[in-house]
C-alpha cells in the first residue's frame, strides 16, 4: 500500500533523512524506531507530502503522493507529534472540520464523525471542547481526527506522549482495531515496548539512515545469543530449582514476577478509561 | 460544506468565542474613541467662550468703556482681576489670556489717533504658550473693541475736546508742515469741533461722535460640512481613526494565530489535507475580512446610536471604504504571519508598526494638523487612505467618486500585501 523508496532530505549541512525505504501493507503495522533526532519525523513528513524530499518516492497503491491539493493525500490520515486540535471548537467541531478538508460532507460526514468519536471513545463527549479534556482524550481526538476521512494509511507520529496507562491502552486497542480492518499503518515511537506490543514489522533509524529492518524475532535475532537467551519457564521456581541453576553456573539476578509493571498499574486501577474532564 | 467554507466558518467561530479579542478589538475603540471625540469638541455644539482675564489700571472712560465691549463680546468669558492675580490665573491655566490695559491709556490712545509723534500706550498681553493660538484671537478682538472705545472718545466728549485743541495748538507751531496742508487740517479740527459741539448738545442725535469707528463690515460663521443643518461632530473622526487602529490590531492577531497554529502541529494537519497553499491562505483573508467588516458595522453602530455620528456622504462609498480596508486589514496579518517568526517576537513588532501607521495615518489626530511636508508623506500610508475615506463619507459628506482613490489604494495595497505573503510564506514544515 505504502511505499517509500530511497527518502533523503537535507536542511543546510545537515542531513535529516539519508536514505529510508520501507513498505507498508494493508492491515499492517510498521514501526519506525529511533532517538530525537534520528528522522523519524521528518520521514512522515515527507511520506504525507508536507515536506518535499530531496531524493526519493513515496506512492501510495502506486500513486504518488504531491504536495498541495493531490488527489492522493485523501488516502492518508496523519495524526501529528503535537496534540492538533482546536481548543476552541468541540471535538464533533473540530471532526467536521477536517472532514471538510478531505471533501466529506452531509450524511456520510455525519456518519464518519460519529464512528471515528465511537471508535476512541469520546462519542459522550462530542459537544464538549477539547480545551476543558484531560491529556489522554485529546490524544485520542487527535487521532479520529486523522480517521474521520477513512484513510487506507496511517501515520501516527508517536501518538501516546504524555497519556495515562489507561488512554495508552486504550489507543493501541485502537490501532489494533484499524490493522484488523486492512489499514496500512506507520507508527513512530522511541517506546521499545509500544513496538513490541504493537508493530508487525520494524524500521530503526539512527542519524537519517535505516539501522536495521525486519520483524521483532529477526531484530533479535541480531544480538549475540550469549547476550539475550532467555527462557520463560512455566511452574514455580522453588529453592531446589534455584540451586540446580547456581550448581549450573547461572546467577538469578531477580525472581521476576510475571508481568510488566505496566500489567501490575492496570491490574489495580482497571482498564476503564478516565474520561471527566 | 465545502473546505473554503469550512476554514472561514472555523475562523469566525474562533474569533468570536474570544472575549479578548472581541473586548480589544470591538470595545476598547468604542472607549477610546468616545474620549477623543469629546476631547476634540464632542458632538455639535457652540463654540466655547475663551476664558480671558482683563486689567483695568487706567480705569478711563475709554478704558471702561473697552471692557464693558469685551464683556459684551460671546467669543470672550472675561473676568476683571488684579494684575498679580490675572498673571496667576494664566500660569494656572484658568485662563487663556490676561490683558492689562495701563494708566493713561485713555487720554494717550486718544491722542495717538491723531498725531504720529505721540506716546502710544502699551498694553500688556498675558498669554499661555500652550494656547499661543489664543494670542491672535486675543490681539484681534482687542484691537477691535479699543478702536471703537478710543475714536468714540475722540469725536466726543472732554477727552476729544482737549484731543482737539491740544493738537490744533501742535498743528499751528510745527514747521514740518506747509502752510497749504496746515490750513487743510486745521479745517478739518474746525469741523471735528462743531460735530463734538453738536453731539454735547441736550437732545442731540446719536452720529458718529458718540458711537466711534465701528467694524466696517460683518461676519457670518459657516462651517463646511456636508451641507444643509448638520454641524461637525468630532466623534465621526475619533470613531475612524480609533476603528482602523483595533481592527488592524485584529489583523495582527489572525497573523499570530497563525504562526501558533504552526507551533501546535495545527498547520501541519491543514497542510496534509489535500487542500491547496492558494486556499489555505485564502481562507484566512476571506475569514479575516469578514471579521474586520463586522468590527466597521459594530464600531460604527456604536457611534451612531450613541454618538450621533452619521454617513452623510455616499452609503455606497462607506461600504466600499469598510470593504477594501477589511481586505487590508486582513492581508496586513496575513502579512505579519508570512515575514514573522515567533508569535511572540512577531506581535510585539506588529503592535509597533501598527501603531506608526495609524499616527502617520491621522487616527490620532487629523493629519490637516501635520506639517505641510509630513502631510505630503502620508500620502503613502495606506491608513492615511482608510481614515480620510471614513472622514469624507461621514462628516465630510462627500460622494461616491471621493471614496474611488481611497479604494483604489486599499485594494492596491492589499495586493501587495497578499502577494508578499504568499511569495514569503515558509511552506516547510
Amino acid at each position: 500500500m505504502l511505499q517509500a523508496t530511497d527518502l533523503r532530505k537535507s536542511y543546510g549541512a545537515n542531513a535529516a533523512v539519508a536514505g529510508v525505504s520501507l513498505t507498508v501493507n494493508p492491515g499492517e503495522i510498521v514501526g519506525v524506531l529511533g532517538p530525537n533526532g534520528a528522522g523519524k519525523s521528518t520521514t512522515i513528513s515527507m511520506m504525507c507530502g508536507l515536506v518535499r524530499p530531496d531524493a526519493g518516492t513515496v506512492t501510495i497503491a502506486g500513486d504518488a503522493v504531491g504536495e498541495d491539493a493531490s488527489a492522493v493525500k485523501r488516502r492518508i490520515g496523519l495524526v501529528p507529534q503535537e496534540i492538533s486540535l482546536y481548543e476552541d471548537l468541540s471535538a464533533i467541531g473540530n471532526l467536521e472540520l477536517f472532514g471538510a478538508l478531505y471533501a466529506i460532507t452531509g450524511s456520510v460526514l455525519h456518519e464518519r464523525v460519529h464512528a471515528a468519536l465511537e471508535l476512541v471513545g469520546l462519542a459522550d463527549h462530542a459537544r464538549l471542547k477539547p480545551a476543558t479534556f484531560s491529556g489522554g482524550m485529546k490524544r485520542r481526538l487527535n487521532i479520529a481526527c486523522a480517521l474521520v476521512h477513512d484513510p487506507d494509511v496511517l501515520l501516527l507520529d508517536e501518538p501516546t506522549v504524555g497519556v495515562d496507562p489507561q488512554s495508552r491502552n486504550a489507543i493501541f486497542a485502537n490501532i489494533e482495531s484499524l490493522r484488523s480492518r486492512g489499514k496500512a499503518i506507520v507508527y513512530t515511537t522511541h517506546y521499545m515496548e509500544e513496538a513490541e506490543r504493537l508493530c508487525d514489522r520494524i524500521v530503526i533509524v539512527d542519524h537519517g539512515r535505516v539501522v536495521a529492518s525486519g520483524t521483532k524475532e529477526s531484530l533479535r535475532r541480531i544480538l549475540p545469543a550469549t547476550q539475550v537467551r532467555r527462557a520463560e519457564v512455566e511452574g514455580p521456581i522453588d529453592d531446589e530449582v534455584l540451586a540446580f541453576l547456581a550448581a549450573h553456573g547461572l546467577v538469578v539476578r531477580e525472581a521476576e514476577a510475571r508481568g510488566s509493571l505496566e500489567d501490575v498499574f492496570l491490574h489495580l486501577t482497571g482498564k476503564q478509561l478516565r474520561d471527566a474532564p | 460544506m465545502n473546505a473554503l467554507a469550512a476554514l472561514v466558518q472555523k475562523d469566525l467561530i474562533l474569533y468570536f468565542s474570544n472575549r479578548r479579542a472581541i473586548l480589544i478589538t470591538l470595545a476598547a475603540p468604542i472607549l477610546i474613541a468616545a474620549f477623543f471625540g469629546a476631547v476634540l469638541g464632542g458632538p455639535p455644539k457652540k463654540p466655547a467662550r475663551v476664558p480671558v482675564a482683563v486689567v483695568d489700571l487706567d480705569a478711563s472712560s475709554v478704558s471702561k468703556s473697552m471692557v464693558a465691549a469685551m464683556k459684551a463680546d460671546t467669543a470672550f468669558a472675561l473676568e476683571e482681576s488684579s494684575e498679580p492675580e490675572a498673571t496667576a490665573r494664566v500660569r494656572e491655566g484658568k485662563v487663556r489670556a490676561a490683558v492689562a490695559i495701563p494708566k493713561g491709556f485713555g487720554d494717550e490712545a486718544t491722542r495717538a489717533l491723531f498725531r504720529a509723534d505721540a506716546k502710544r500706550p502699551q498694553v500688556t498681553i498675558y498669554y499661555d504658550p500652550s494656547q499661543a493660538v489664543t494670542l491672535a484671537l486675543v490681539k484681534g478682538l482687542l484691537t477691535e473693541h479699543a478702536m471703537k472705545a478710543v475714536s468714540q472718545a475722540a469725536f466726543s466728549g472732554e477727552t476729544g475736546m482737549k484731543v482737539i485743541a491740544d493738537s490744533r495748538a501742535a498743528l499751528k507751531t510745527s514747521p514740518a508742515i506747509d502752510e497749504g496742508e496746515r490750513k487743510d487740517l486745521l479745517s478739518l479740527f474746525d469741523s471735528l469741533e462743531r460735530v463734538q459741539s453738536r453731539g454735547a448738545a441736550p437732545g442731540a442725535s446719536r452720529g458718529l461722535g458718540s458711537q466711534g469707528f465701528s467694524m466696517p463690515f460683518e461676519t457670518r460663521d459657516s462651517e463646511v460640512t456636508s451641507g444643509g443643518d448638520r454641524k461637525y461632530n468630532a466623534y465621526a473622526h475619533s470613531f475612524a481613526g480609533m476603528g482602523v487602529q483595533f481592527i488592524l490590531f485584529m489583523g495582527i492577531e489572525l497573523g499570530v494565530g497563525l504562526l501558533l497554529m504552526r507551533r501546535v502541529g495545527l498547520w501541519k494537519r491543514l497542510r496534509a489535507a489535500p487542500v491547496s497553499r492558494t486556499l489555505l491562505l485564502g481562507s484566512r483573508i476571506v475569514s479575516g475580512t469578514l471579521i474586520a467588516l463586522l468590527l466597521v458595522a459594530g464600531i460604527y453602530a456604536a457611534a451612531i446610536a450613541v454618538f450621533g455620528v452619521r454617513i452623510e456622504g455616499s452609503v455606497i462609498g462607506f461600504i466600499g471604504v469598510a470593504i477594501a480596508f477589511a481586505l487590508l486589514a486582513s492581508t496586513f496579518g496575513l502579512l505579519i504571519a508570512a515575514l514573522g517568526r515567533t508569535p511572540e517576537a512577531t506581535r510585539g513588532i506588529a503592535i509597533l508598526a501598527t501603531l506608526l501607521l495609524v499616527m502617520l495615518g491621522g487616527a490620532w489626530v487629523p493629519t490637516f494638523v501635520f506639517p505641510e511636508w509630513l502631510q505630503s508623506a502620508t500620502l503613502v500610508v495606506p491608513t492615511r487612505w482608510a481614515i480620510d475615506g471614513l472622514d469624507a463619507m461621514t462628516w465630510r459628506g462627500l460622494g461616491i467618486d471621493a471614496a474611488v482613490f481611497p479604494i483604489g489604494a486599499m485594494l492596491a495595497c492589499s495586493a501587495v500585501f497578499a502577494w508578499i505573503s504568499m511569495r514569503r510564506f515558509d511552506w516547510e514544515e
